[in-house]
């Protein structure tokens, strides 16, 4: 028997805890936009969840400052809702931005989408950002720019913004309740005023819900991204969810809270913890059946460059862009050919799934409990990349209605990790525990080394899918399963969870 | 009659756009007030406003070198916690 892949596939109706048309995939979740966004969307690296195997985006770090305080940031690193915690960029001024985007867009086609998300916030540093983008919109048309913010600064700038190449902005909202935001927010700076407690969080709130409406007013799109801190907005994201997607945003992003006592914020050290996988994963569901979410955010580093978790920062450093002498127009040639050939690409991978899809449809399914199965990729779609050089696994789950895609889980490469990471645990320790609640790992090759602690953990490792389609592989190994007959083992347990 | 900034700036550029005297500027390793220029924002706003916006407690001293934003203040940090 042989199942449909959900992703791309809007026609398959959504089982388990889903309600139509916004769960599943991301191109599911557009088939109830218009044609104008779902253009759009099609080959956006952070919107579309198939794209993002094959473009990349980048950050430059040109607004080091910020109008608020996040309980979860520490404002000696860089911004925690644009990037880990921890990571310290070098500030670039607008000319040195420009130059490496130019650069990295000349040298990585595939880079198609410039944000500007801090060190700071960018709208904090209205004068440094705009520059960058009235810069790009002439010199680089085809970059397309976006913005990340916390919302305060936004109603004042959405004029300004919508003059520029602005395909999208992120407002992070964690909360509508001020009295929820005021155990998020200590401060804000405010009409020359530092303003704190509930008072604070309101204006915040008031300002982030205005920018959406009059961008979406404007026809700009917005995605929501919402850091989910156990105990103090989980059960209230639902509702921000219910909101923010009834004003128009046309995706929601939870991510979860990273809050280690090293990184010296207010939750690291008063031992506020982040949620667990299978939490985040239980909102993204709930939220999931009233907006549209996206799994695929690798909540990367803001400075980050290249594709799908990889980082080729090392190449753009500042005296090695000031070497480099770009001819923007010629490589703006060879980028429109790239994307031209990753097009083409695109769409004969849906139609070769449509076509799959129509022989397998009418054939009856005999339930299946859910499996979870890691994959270790570097970009395209396939499985390409070895278990101990992942830094980070795509998750997907596979049932007896198909394949759909859950998110990312970020790890140590194993066989960079060394012998301990921390607190004596090795990086194999830190990917089994990431890994937690899959049933397989798919990747190119393992090693013998980690293949024991792997089986002992519940995880079967498999190397026998390389360079195969993710979904495909997955689709083989779930019908592997069934027929060792490991799909009702588990069933109730399975069950039970649902 | 003036504030300065110390090492424990980060260089975050928040202060200097908001200075209505032009005092403070970007230096290594971390931004300065001039202190000839620096008027405490008298006259111009009720609350110095380099002090009101610096992310960064312990940053920015008054003219006796006490901190306008002593630890905690910012982040709501227990003192016990910031001290571990
Ligand atoms: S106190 Fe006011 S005048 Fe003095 S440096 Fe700060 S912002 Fe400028
Ligand atoms: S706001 Fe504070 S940390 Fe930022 S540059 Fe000014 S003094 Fe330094």
């Amino acid at each position: 028997m042989e199942l449909p892949v959900l992703n791309n596939t809007a026609s398959e109706a959504p089982k388990g805890g889903c309600s139509a048309g916004s769960c599943g995939s991301t191109d599911d979740q557009m088939s109830h936009l218009p044609d104008s966004i779902r253009d759009k969307v099609k080959n956006h690296p952070c919107y579309s969840e198939e794209a993002h195997h094959y473009f990349a985006r980048m950050h430059v770090a040109v607004a080091p400052a910020c109008n608020i305080q996040c309980h979860y940031c520490n404002r000696k690193y860089d911004c925690s809702n644009e990037s880990r915690p921890g990571v310290v960029s070098e500030v670039l001024n607008p000319q040195q931005a420009v130059k490496k985007v130019m650069a990295v867009a000349a040298t990585i086609p595939q880079m198609t989408v410039l944000g500007i998300a801090g060190p700071g916030d960018a709208l904090a540093n209205p004068e440094r950002t705009f520059e960058t983008f009235r810069a790009l919109s002439e010199q680089a048309p085809d970059i397309k720019l976006c913005v990340s913010t916390n919302g305060l600064a936004l109603p004042e700038n959405v004029e300004e913004m919508c003059k520029y190449n602005i395909d999208h902005v992120t407002i992070t909202i964690n909360c509508v309740d001020p009295d929820v935001g005021a155990k998020i927010y200590p401060w804000i700076f405010w009409k020359n005023k530092r303003l704190k407690g509930r008072e604070a969080a309101a204006i915040l709130i008031e300002q982030q819900q205005k920018g959406l409406e009059m961008l979406v007013a404007k026809g700009v799109l917005v995605k929501v991204n919402s850091v989910m801190i156990p105990g103090v907005n989980d059960k209230h994201l639902e509702e921000v969810s219910k909101i923010v997607k009834a004003k128009g945003a046309f995706l929601h992003n939870v991510m979860p809270l990273i809050s280690e006592e090293e990184h010296g914020t207010f939750y690291g050290l008063t031992g506020q913890r982040g949620p667990t996988n299978e939490e985040l994963q239980e909102l993204q569901d709930a939220c999931a059946g009233d907006m549209n979410m996206m799994r695929h955010c690798r909540q990367c580093r803001a400075d980050a460059v290249g594709l799908l978790g990889e980082d080729r920062g090392a190449e753009f450093t500042l005296d090695k862009i000031e070497a480099m002498d770009i001819d923007y127009e010629a490589a703006m040639k060879m980028r429109a050919e790239v994307h031209a050939a990753i097009n083409e690409e695109l769409e004969s991978k849906h139609a070769a799934k449509e076509s799959k899809l129509v022989s397998i449809q009418g054939l009856k399914k005999e339930a299946t409990r859910p499996v979870l199965m890691a994959v270790a990729t570097k970009g395209g779609g396939v499985i390409n990349e070895h278990f101990g050089h992942a830094s980070e696994f795509l998750i997907y789950e596979a049932s007896s209605d198909g394949v759909r895609f859950i998110g990312h889980r970020k790890t140590i490469p194993y066989c960079e990790g060394g012998d301990t990471c921390g607190d004596g645990e090795s990086a194999l320790d830190v990917t089994i525990r990431e890994l937690s609640g899959c049933e397989v790992v798919l990747c190119s090759k393992v090693g013998y080394e980690p293949w024991g602690p792997l089986e002992a953990a519940g995880i079967q490792p498999n190397g026998e899918h390389a360079m195969e389609a993710i979904e495909d592989a997955v689709l083989a190994v779930y019908e592997e399963m069934r027929a060792a007959g490991k799909l009702e083992a588990k069933a109730d347990a399975a069950q039970k969870a649902a | 009659m003036a504030l300065e900034i110390i090492e424990s700036c980060v260089n975050c550029y928040a202060c200097e756009p908001l200075c209505p005297s032009k005092a403070i500027y970007e230096a290594k390793p971390h931004f300065l007030i001039d202190p000839d220029k620096c008027t405490e924002c008298a006259g111009d706003f009720e609350d110095p406003q380099c002090a009101t916006i610096c992310p960064i407690e312990g940053a920015i001293l008054d003219e006796n070198g006490v901190e306008l934003n002593p630890p905690g203040s910012l982040t709501g940090i227990p003192l016990e916690k910031l001290a571990a």
